[in-house]
């Protein structure tokens, strides 16, 4: 097995769908402007570039140490939640993760099923599987609502409806939203949603959510939102499932600020969000309100592969802001579903090849100018760049003796490419080959081709001298 | 092997980082704060009045003696018909004898009354554990006498803050109220009412919580401004 399988369009069919997304002038000025609204406001938060950089280094240290303690911090949140009457599940892959929440889901008889923003269920494809298990998933956050209205997936991570103009929603409201009238006014618009979704709070069995971090030393869910979707999830239905990648552990509460504050600045350039859940048990006896049944599920999904690697493990420190996303060129001009995976911009360049395998993904590492933007406003310092080109080298070689093969490792390799290399290295590495070719190449410097494949698509074409180089150097001595 | 052993398994077969050195958080925070004035608490209640506005919330100023009757006023004002509270409270007997209209208690289970908490209920009053100046925040801890919905469910939230209970920053109020030691099943931290800018980066209120966050700020005569 080489790739895992996805409903999510291909990642291999990145350059097509790239190319579509470069031609779509709409698509680009939507990104564009959306890309360059969050950039200024993440830009007053951290005008100090050196408290920037001292509040990064403390989250790195963080996130490293909550990492390299991963086994036992797993291990101790999972009986501190037990303690606090939690049950915990985990799942090797998407397949088990789905089985665990439509057992749960049966075991209540769940016709409907409240989501909060979980971008871990998008990447199991929840909603797909419940589907078929004949249960309705509904997304509450409002632009998770209407890019599920319309039939599509998030086109970042924040801000999942980013790619939609205003008049696109009106429309789609007008047309999908039984009773609702067509309005252009925002506050309307939200105010439809808000009516709508209000209702399936109430009904819903179950409330599911993802986790932004998950406390080890108190058993705490912390989850970050605006909106309060997130609260009606976790707290109107009778059974609440918060779902999460093993990552998102750390060692102790005081962990939590240092990460919440860079999170929310890095994302959306603001302070703070209006709400702040943290969530450590059930309903207890006497209590009014909230879930009487609490479950957390576990995913690995390929993580376990990012933590075996000394170089890979910093792909976990991420912590989801999608900074990354927002500054980065390419991101910027092709929107998020021309990556075709769930996690979209460079954060899903060096994570999706172990959700999914480099067989299906080698060409996302190759998404990048290396420019370096994507590195530098890491709120956690992961090394994005110096892993795209980590990963780009997995996926054109065989493993290195010592490391384990990643999954599709090798995959971008291609005859063509390994000859003429081969041919290169023997050229360069033989004197007499070496000056027979450079010889012959300058005497027959007429017949190269003016067309050469994509080098002339927009560069001059490639010509050798009339002499070698070692015949002009022998002509200027004196 | 069960999903939970072979996931620990891959972990622990993984090689160690070199250097696992234990974060030292609060002493980064120590070195933070020697870098800025100390804070007073006139400082920290000017403060969190001005984040709290930047995220559209009203602070009123009020005394321990005055609130009932501001809140009363506050209630006539918006058109306030229904004002969800909790019975034992300390602040109930105040709020009771202030002769406000339209009190309903939160004294049963939610799941009794769930269409009538969420259709019609104008406002709730909640209390605070206390409040948070740099980033302009209240931290609620819902338990069995003010239920999580109350601040929640209703179109507008009242919210009693003390003062005296405002701290510089969120690693201040983790550390001095020592939440580690114990959090409640449910813990908040609110900032303004709830909001989204989903719809073409439009900030809009009440997307799915409270529309207006009202903020009775407990001061001392001399501060009332």
């Amino acid at each position: 097995m080489t790739t895992r399988e996805m409903h999510f369009v291909p990642a291999s069919e990145f350059k097509q769908r790239s190319a579509v997304a470069i031609g779509d002038e709409h698509l680009r000025k939507s990104f564009r402007a959306a890309m360059d609204f969050l950039i200024a406001r993440r830009a007053v938060q951290f005008s100090e570039q050196e408290a920037f950089e001292r509040q990064r280094r403390l989250a790195e240290q963080i996130r490293q140490y909550s990492l390299a303690r991963l086994p036992e911090l797993l291990e101790q949140l999972e009986s501190k939640l037990t303690e606090n009457g939690v049950h915990v599940h985990w799942a090797e892959n998407a397949e088990q993760a789905n089985r665990i929440i439509i057992d749960i889901a049966q075991r209540h008889s769940t016709r409907l099923m409240v989501k909060g923003k979980s971008m871990v269920s998008e990447e199991v494809e929840l909603n797909h599987a419940l589907a078929e298990a004949g249960i309705e998933a509904l997304e509450s956050d409002m632009g998770e609502y209407i890019v599920q209205l319309d039939g599509e997936k998030p086109s970042h991570i924040i801000m999942p409806a980013i790619h939609k103009t205003k008049l696109e929603i009106a429309r789609l409201f007008a047309a999908k939203v039984p009773g609702a009238a067509y309005t252009e006014s925002v506050d309307e618009l939200i105010g439809i949603g808000r009516a709508v979704l209000r209702e399936k709070f109430m009904n819903a069995e179950i409330g599911l959510s993802g986790v932004n971090f998950a406390v080890a030393e108190t058993g705490t869910l912390c989850l970050v939102e605006n909106e309060g979707n997130g609260r009606m999830c976790t707290t109107v239905p009778e059974v609440h499932i918060a779902i999460t990648g093993i990552e998102k552990v750390v060692a102790k509460l005081e962990h939590v600020p240092p990460l919440f504050g860079l999170l929310t600045r890095s994302a959306t350039g603001q302070a703070i969000t209006t709400y702040f859940n943290l969530i450590s048990g059930p309903r207890k006896a006497g209590e009014k309100d909230g879930p009487r049944e609490l479950h957390l599920v576990l995913v690995d999904n390929g993580r376990t592969q990012a933590y075996r690697d000394q170089q890979l493990r910093a792909t976990l420190q991420c912590i989801r802001c999608g900074a990354c996303m927002n500054h980065c060129p390419v991101y910027t001009r092709i929107g998020g579903h021309a990556y075709g995976t769930t996690y979209p911009g460079p954060i899903g360049e060096i994570i999706s090849p172990h959700l999914l395998g480099l067989a299906a993904t080698h060409v996302l590492p190759t998404a990048s100018s290396l420019c370096g933007a994507c590195g530098e406003v890491c709120p956690v310092r992961i090394p994005i760049p110096e892993l795209l080109i980590r990963l780009r080298g997995e996926a054109q070689h065989p493993v290195r003796p010592g490391r384990s093969p990643l999954l599709g490792q090798g995959a971008a390799r291609s005859r063509l490419l390994d000859a003429v290399w081969s041919a290169w290295a023997a050229l360069y590495t033989r004197p007499a080959l070496y000056r027979a070719f450079s010889w012959l190449a300058t005497r027959l410097r007429g017949l190269t081709p003016s067309a050469q494949a994509g080098w002339t698509l927009s560069r001059t074409p490639l010509k050798p001298e009339s002499r070698t180089l070692h015949e002009q150097m022998a002509k200027r001595r004196p | 092997m069960s999903a939970r052993d072979a996931i620990l398994q891959r972990l622990r077969a993984a090689p160690r980082s070199q250097q696992a050195v234990a974060p030292d958080v609060s002493g980064f925070y120590a070195a933070e704060r020697s870098l800025q004035p100390a804070s007073t608490r006139a400082a920290r209640i000017q403060l969190f009045c001005e984040k709290m506005a930047v995220w559209h919330a009203e602070v009123v100023r009020v005394t321990a003696g005055s609130w009932p009757v501001k809140l009363r006023e506050l209630c006539a004002a918006k058109g306030v018909k229904s004002l969800l509270y909790g019975v034992q409270t300390t602040h109930a007997p105040a709020l009771l004898a202030a002769g406000i209209t339209g009190l309903i208690a939160y004294d049963r289970d939610a799941d009794e009354w769930k269409k009538t908490l969420f259709e019609s209920i104008d406002a709730g009053l909640t209390s605070t554990r206390g409040g948070i100046a740099e980033t302009g925040t209240l931290i609620i801890w819902p338990d069995v006498h003010e239920p999580r919905l109350m601040s929640l469910l209703p179109p507008i939230h009242f919210a009693l803050l003390d003062g005296g209970r405002i701290y510089d920053t969120l690693p201040d109020a983790i550390s001095e109220q020592r939440w580690a030691d114990g959090l409640p099943t449910n813990a908040l931290l609110v900032s303004g009412p709830s909001k989204t800018a989903d719809i073409q980066v439009t900030l809009a209120y009440g997307a799915h919580g409270p529309k207006e966050l009202i903020v009775l700020l407990l001061v001392d005569e001399e501060e009332l401004g």
